[in-house]
């Protein structure tokens, strides 16, 4: 276990950004998620662990209501940013997704050139009156993205030009260009190579500052590396959830311990 | 372990072995099987093109004769008004039938000179008509003017006239006779036909020619794609990306389906009895014929921009979901563009085979014989392919010639349309 640096133990503070409670989801007959309870807090990462189809990406997809697109998903159980239910009738979805973010497991840059990547969700959500003020939050974006150095001088040409690491940089920075309060992450970096990787970790980290980051991976040692929580799923269930260096370190249901020890998977 | 001893050389022994070599003659044999069938199938293409544009060439000429009239204004405007409606009423056969009998002063009786004025088109007189009209200065002068030659004088030039000259045939041997002496005194040529471009149809082969219905086409086309694109971009993208999927649109789908092979000529019936019969619309009309064509044309919009839309990759939609793009944002700005090319190749596969369309359009009667080129979709006219059933109907030799010069021009239209849809697919395909 000395091989996964634990991350920084720096306690984070009971401040809940979003809350699921009692959450089942079912694909038609099939039900994917039991009564999933997960808390997210604010300025964390949180990180889903878990085997694959333990249903960790269904419930990412439920925080910001992606699944709403899937045909026959259904959703029961309460699930609520800063207290407020988002799949009450009240809940403008649209607006939810630009205050939750996503980004995914592939690299999925628009067939656009960088620019209109970054500036196409400020621009639908009118947050730039002007053109100067729009090449300002492009410009931010893509700098809080690490991305700024490498592409300033081709903003015109197609995103997916770039590398797959920048293009999943690029994703990052369209996700942050529309000021989101949490961003949600999909594997992000199961389609990268281990450089590409560290570089978006490393982004992860800087980005907690001022986002909430709820990261599904595969990857133990990446659960390790960039997040302050974690909750593992095992069979559409949460075992556990908590501090990640507890998780790691003492997990106290024997099934979490036998899957970060790489016993099941 | 013996096995693992003996296993290389079984497999040494298969090598050799006749299984191998049947395996690979069944190969070469599957290869050429394809082989013959590309090659049966270019046969018979090249074989209708070789007929096709071997009758077609020849009527790219036109049989004319150079006769020096005299615009005599005696007989074109006796009273000397210049008045167009003296103009237009004036008798100018006369003046074709005088320089005529100048040409052959030696043909007296009223038979011989009947006989002369029948190797000349009907349509010399109207031509010289246009000319006094649109320019009165040559009234009281002398020009010499190439006109048509009549359709059988132009088969017999051409060497295509049937059975020999008997007296009671098209032309007989007198007839054949001034010919082959105007021939010889160089009045006679063979010039380009730009009346095949340029008129509309004729009773007369020499003067009819496409483009009343090319204009038509275009007409009825124009129709079709403004009813059918929009109609079948919609139904589409409402469809694919919007609709849920229950048992109705599983219905509405098989439905689509099932219109794709219905007969066109029942599309033609369902016009002549709604469009004609009930909402009273104008008969032999564009309008009415672009209507029945979009009918028929929609499922295959419907279809190709369904499976455009589809190829689609859903990484696009999630990505604009997930930046919080509402669900028409998400189409308008990013799955439709990106599914266009797909949709307008379809759509232009789609027109090409509603420019083919004969039968439909024979019900609601745009199969009329019409001499005007229409300039508004509610004016009687015809279209290409059914200009050609026409001509194939006609019993004259020289429609023959013109006939396969008119399958030409669809063809050449049709493939334009089909390589701008390859060309478009080309540009535009997206690798994800």
């Amino acid at each position: 276990m000395n091989a996964i640096a634990m991350s920084n133990q720096e306690a984070p503070a009971a401040n809940i950004k979003m809350r699921a409670a009692g959450v089942d989801v079912s694909y038609g007959n099939k039900q994917a998620l039991f009564s999933v309870n997960v808390q997210i807090e604010a300025n964390t990462v949180t990180a889903l662990i878990g085997p694959s189809g333990c249903g960790k990406s269904t419930f990412l997809r439920c925080l910001n209501r992606m699944n709403d697109v899937i045909d026959g998903c259904r959703v029961t159980g309460q699930i609520s940013l800063d207290g407020e239910d988002i799949y009450s009738p009240a809940i403008d979805v649209v607006e939810l997704r630009a205050r939750v973010g996503m980004v995914f497991q592939k690299p999925n840059p628009f067939p656009k050139s960088i620019y209109e990547n970054v500036a196409y969700g400020p621009r639908i959500h009118g947050l730039a009156d002007s053109r100067a003020e729009l090449d300002d939050i492009v410009e931010a974006s893509l700098r809080r993205a690490g991305l700024i150095d490498e592409v300033r001088e081709r903003l015109d040409e197609p995103g997916t030009g770039l590398s797959g690491g920048q293009q999943q940089r690029l994703c990052i920075a369209r996700a942050i260009a529309v000021e989101p309060e949490v961003i949600l992450m999909d594997e992000p970096c199961s389609a990268l190579d281990p450089i590409a990787t560290a570089k978006v970790e490393e982004l992860i980290d800087e980005l907690r500052a001022r986002y909430t980051i709820v990261i599904v991976t595969h990857s133990m040692q990446q659960a390790a590396r960039v997040s302050q929580r974690t909750a593992f799923f095992h069979l559409g269930e949460v075992l556990e959830q908590g501090e990640t260096g507890q998780i790691f370190t003492n997990p106290v249901d024997g099934r979490t311990q036998a899957y970060i020890t790489g016993r099941i998977g | 372990m013996t096995e693992n001893v003996k296993y290389p050389a079984v497999i040494a022994a298969r090598r050799q072995s006749k299984d191998r070599l049947r395996r690979r003659r069944a190969e070469q044999r599957f290869r050429s099987y394809g082989m013959v069938a590309v090659a049966v199938s270019l046969i018979f293409l090249v074989g209708l093109f070789a007929t096709i544009f071997s009758k077609a060439y020849t009527a790219l000429g036109q049989t004319e004769i150079a006769l020096e009239i005299h615009f005599d204004e005696a007989l074109i405007d006796p009273e000397g008004t210049r008045n167009p409606t003296t103009l237009a009423r004036a008798n100018y056969d006369a003046l074709v039938k005088i320089s005529l009998g100048k040409l052959f002063p030696e043909i007296k009786d009223r038979r011989g000179r009947r006989a002369l004025r029948k190797i000349m088109s009907a349509g010399a007189a109207f031509e010289l008509r246009e000319m006094v009209l649109a320019d009165q200065g040559l009234i009281g002068g002398r020009r010499t003017v190439w006109l048509p030659a009549s359709d059988d004088a132009d088969m017999y030039i051409k060497g295509l006239v049937a059975g020999g000259l008997q007296h009671g045939n098209r032309i007989d041997a007198q007839q054949a006779a001034w010919l082959d002496k105007l021939e010889n005194r160089e009045q006679l040529a063979q010039r380009f036909n730009w009346r095949l471009f340029m008129a509309a149809d004729s009773r007369e082969p020499e003067l009819a020619g496409l483009r009343g219905a090319a204009v038509g086409s275009l007409l009825t086309l124009s129709i079709c794609l403004v009813i059918a694109f929009p109609l079948g971009v919609m139904t589409a993208v409402y469809l694919e990306e919007f609709a849920p999927r229950n048992r109705w649109t599983d219905l509405i789908e098989v439905n689509i389906n099932n219109l794709a092979a219905v007969p066109s000529i029942v599309f033609g019936l369902l016009g002549l009895a709604v469009l004609l019969g009930f909402l009273g619309l104008p008969r032999s009309a564009p309008l009415v014929g672009g209507m029945v064509l979009a009918l028929m044309t929609l499922p295959t919009v419907i279809i190709a921009g369904r499976a455009a839309l589809q190829a689609v990759p859903p990484s696009i939609r999630d990505a604009a979901f997930g930046i919080g793009a509402s669900p028409m944002q998400v189409v308008a700005h990013h799955v439709l563009p990106l599914a266009m090319p797909g949709i307008l190749t379809g759509t232009i596969i789609g027109m090409a085979r509603a420019l083919g369309e004969t039968a439909p359009l024979l019900m609601i009667g745009m199969v009329a014989f019409i001499v005007d080129v229409p300039t508004s979709p509610t004016d009687p006219a015809t279209v290409l392919p059914v200009q050609i059933f026409l001509w194939a109907d006609a019993p004259e030799r020289a429609f023959a010639e013109r006939t396969a010069a008119a399958i030409v021009v669809l063809l050449a239209f049709l493939i334009v349309m089909n390589l701008a849809a390859v060309l478009l697919r080309r540009r535009f395909e997206q690798r994800w």
